[in-house]
């Protein structure tokens, strides 16, 4: 049984000091069920997650109590996908006909403080100043770029190109482009990472109405098929976040095992994708993740980037609404964001960041601490 | 009177003449990891050994930690006194790569692939006067 993405639904990432974060879940739901031509009482279940504005849940005290299975989903930078992968789950395994998957959150200002004693880490390791997120990810693109031969402007380039696609998205937090050269000179967080090329926690909602394939022409006129959901965690070896030993001999990491997964899955290849949502917490990130997912060869996004490949108008846009770096990080809506832009590129109803050429599949990538990452390929 | 303190149990030697990390090692697989860990974190096996890691290595990255990081931080610096500090991962021969942090914190004398030595000294001073000892990785002369 396959299923289908029927209506998506979208609350405005960035700050919204008037609404709760519940309340953007509730107004991106109503959305989604708006899309899909239905009411919420037409809903047989319901999976979602907030890292920081409560029970995904409580969607039932502004939506309508009907009395669906309605189950919470806290998995980190993956809980939207970890939601997605076992709504799809509940379709394919015939129990269920229609169902939502909503996404919310609202975070303080700074960066995340992480509890060393959540993830069976001594206090130790906070006290130090270790359990911090954006080191990891500065870590891994140092070595990276000695590795593989990634220069500094790349790193700039990146968040220049998400700022691009922000200014185009309504819905995006950063909507102003920045310079390269302000990217680049702007304060330093941790090097070589400056203030412009990490994304900062946020505030948002994403709510997605799933069904049936064999029904879902019923309620939407261009419905888009989930060829893929796969999340998978780290294995033993892969240099990963929070961690006060790696070993010696690397692994690949999740975000590879995800994507071989799902393309397995979805019966194509990287060549097939024609818009491509990527993890980019930070510039690195991205260009990291382009080879993790199998779109390149390590060392080969030097010259992609400079070229302009990843650009809306490329030979593989990525980030075409911004990415992480110009919606920020609302935890629980993150990586259902990624799949709302995918639908509206397949739908074709991008407006400004419309990527051309009428793409026909779409992949999403999110990876989060402490080694997990999920990944969807969509096929309209 | 004050004492210096390890700021765990259990993840270094203290006090020691020579002082030294410790790791465990899986008995089966051979597998190290640090901090000494009841379990293998590669095969799951209970049956572990802990000991002493070696004490100089090389930087396999490295960054500069630019802000001043929420609690649990706890350095006893205000946002004014501090001080941006490096982090890294070291990699020690025939053991692991630690995480720590780094004595130097200048990005211009920190690279890739540069031989350090794991050195312990006092962390942060308590109200009471207590020093409380860690482990950092300094450069070697």
């Amino acid at each position: 049984m396959d299923v289908a993405i029927i209506g998506i639904g979208m609350h405005p990432f960035g700050r919204t000091p008037a609404r709760s974060g519940l309340q953007q879940g509730a107004y991106a739901a109503r959305l989604a069920l708006k899309d899909a031509g239905i009411e919420w009482r037409d809903i047989e279940f319901a999976f979602g997650g907030s890292a920081s504005a409560g029970n995904a849940d409580a969607l039932g005290n502004e939506l309508g109590l009907t009395g669906i299975p309605f189950i919470n989903v806290a998995n980190g930078c993956a809980t939207g996908g970890s939601s997605l992968m076992t709504a799809c789950s509940a379709i394919r395994s015939g129990a269920h006909d229609i169902g939502l998957v909503a996404g919310f959150d609202k975070h303080d200002r700074g960066a995340f403080n992480a509890d060393p004693g959540d993830w069976g880490l001594g206090q130790w390791y906070g006290e130090l100043g270790l359990m911090i997120t954006t080191q990891f990810f500065a870590m891994k693109i140092q070595r990276y770029m000695h590795d593989y031969g990634i220069s500094e402007n790349t790193l700039a380039r990146v968040a220049e190109k998400a700022f691009i696609n922000g200014s185009l998205n309504p819905n995006a937090w950063r909507r102003t482009p920045v310079a390269v050269e302000d990217i680049a000179g702007a304060i330093m967080v941790n090097n070589p990472l400056t203030k412009y090329m990490f994304c900062s926690p946020s505030e948002g909602g994403v709510a997605l109405v799933l069904c049936r394939a064999d029904k879902a022409k019923h309620y939407c006129a261009k419905p888009v098929y989930l060829k893929s959901a796969v999340l998978k965690s780290r294995r033993y070896g892969s240099f990963e976040v929070f961690a006060p030993s790696q070993a010696l001999q690397q692994a690949e990491g999740p975000t590879v095992d995800a994507s071989r997964a799902a393309f397995e899955m979805a019966g194509v290849g990287p060549r097939d994708i024609d818009v491509i949502q990527l993890q980019d917490t930070e510039s690195g990130a991205e260009v990291m993740h382009m080879a993790e997912n199998g779109f390149c060869e390590h060392g080969e996004q030097e010259q992609l980037i400079q070229s302009g490949a990843t650009r809306i108008g490329g030979s593989m846009p990525i980030n075409t609404d911004g990415g992480c770096l110009a919606n920020g990080e609302p935890i629980g809506a993150s990586g259902l964001r990624q799949v709302y832009e995918n639908v509206l590129q397949l739908r074709g109803e991008a407006g400004a960041r419309q990527v051309p050429g009428n793409p026909q599949l779409g992949y999403t990538h999110v990876y989060g601490a402490p080694g997990i990452s999920a990944v969807t390929i969509l096929q309209r | 009177m004050s004492n210096r303190l390890p700021i765990a149990e259990g993840l270094f030697t203290w006090p020691a003449k020579k002082p030294a990390l410790l790791g465990s090692r899986c008995d089966r697989c051979g597998i190290a990891s640090f901090p000494a860990a009841q379990s293998c974190m590669a095969c799951g096996s209970q049956e572990v050994t802990v000991e002493e890691l070696p004490s100089r290595g090389t930087l396999w990255t490295w960054t500069v930690q630019q802000f001043m990081p929420k609690s649990p931080y706890n350095s006893g610096e205000t946002p004014e006194t501090f001080r941006p500090y490096g982090v890294g991962y070291l990699e020690l021969p025939g053991g692991v790569r630690v995480e720590g942090r780094l004595t130097e914190s200048d990005p211009r004398k920190l690279r890739v692939g540069m031989a350090m030595d794991v050195v312990f000294d006092t962390w942060r001073t308590e109200p009471n006067g207590d020093e409380i000892v860690s482990f950092f990785f300094q450069p070697v002369a």
